[in-house]
């Protein structure tokens, strides 16, 4: 196997940690959706607080995908 | 750019820094970064300046976008920090504003994205992460290391927690700036990418034409996520420093 394959394989490898954040971002919006249900008048000040939390979420898959772009092209 | 009827794609190649303004720019090394970072603040000076020369009490346009950033941010570092927040409020605002509109100028095309670069990112985060430290310490003295201990553990366990309570602090400059940077990095390579994708399957001849159209349309909505996105980092990073600040004036 020479390098470049390698490197290919590699990247692949770093992001299956987007799975996990597939999870996460699926659990807050489901819970966002539970939670706009059971109180409706709730909803902006928990819309932010889902926002904040998928955008926390969203670095983590972002963080595996700089490490694949490392992988690959540096 | 993309290498046209190579196979291989030049995502990183759109960061390079090229000096700007000719001879005075190579002279004194003042890149396109920089002069986007010029433009972003004269942006941000003609909104707040021009939109709230006329003072009128039923806001124009450009008025009633000034009034609405000043009141997001002001509240958000009251309800984030508490009534202390105020205190904080121009700097939040600026830092707000200041990536904001280096978020939004990278859409455009021609336009550089300075925070797609880590030094800069790393910079804004390193600004926050001092200033929080000097508010903390101001504040509450030495006591402010009891921020490392939290309370109700049993002393067998201190060690450890310190050693982690210092490294999850530490790690919020690597977090604060590694976001911002991957978010819009991420986002100019998923463009350059498909972009790429377009001119190298519109070379294939017909069967080429209807995947480019689909690559075509899903940068399109891309640019959309991308505005999305420009916005909701500049906010997080906005309230991150409140949540820091808020830590750091009430400790835990």
């Amino acid at each position: 196997m020479d390098l470049a394959s390698a490197k290919m394989i590699g990247a692949g490898f770093a992001v299956i940690a987007l799975a996990g954040v597939g999870v996460g971002i699926g659990t807050i919006f489901g819970s966002l959706v539970s939670s706009v249900a059971r109180n409706p008048a709730a909803r902006d000040r928990v819309f932010g607080l889902a926002i904040l939390g998928f955008a926390l979420t969203e670095a983590v898959a972002l963080y595996a995908l700089v490490i694949a772009f490392i992988i690959l092209f540096v | 750019m993309a290498a046209e009827g190579s196979s291989s794609i030049d995502a990183l190649g759109q960061f390079q820094l090229h000096p700007a303004l000719g001879a005075i720019g190579r002279s004194v090394n003042f890149t396109q970064s920089n002069l986007m970072m010029v433009v972003a603040c004269a942006l941000v000076l003609g909104l707040l300046w021009i939109g709230m020369r006329p003072r009128a009490m039923v806001p124009g346009r450009l008025q009633a976008a000034a009034e609405l950033g000043y009141e997001t941010i002001m509240s958000m570092c009251v309800e984030q920090i508490g009534p202390e927040g105020r205190k904080f409020f121009p700097m939040v605002f600026t830092l707000f504003f200041f990536i904001l509109f280096g978020n939004l100028l990278g859409v455009f095309p021609y336009f550089f994205t300075f925070t797609s670069h880590i030094m800069v990112t790393l910079g804004l985060s390193l600004l926050v992460f001092v200033l929080v430290t000097v508010v903390a310490i101001r504040e509450h003295g030495w006591h402010f290391f009891s921020y490392f201990l939290p309370q109700g553990i049993p002393v067998a366990l201190a060690p450890l927690l310190v050693v982690i309570e210092v490294i999850s602090y530490l790690s919020r400059i690597i977090s604060l700036s590694v976001r911002l940077f991957a978010n819009m990095m991420a986002g100019h390579v998923m463009l350059e990418v498909f972009g790429a994708f377009i001119v190298m399957l519109g070379g294939l001849g017909l069967l080429g034409y209807i995947p480019a159209a689909l690559s075509l349309g899903l940068n399109t909505i891309l640019i959309g996520f991308e505005l999305l996105v420009a916005v909701l980092q500049a906010y997080v990073f906005a309230v991150l420093t409140c949540i820091y600040l808020h830590d750091a004036v009430h400790l835990h």
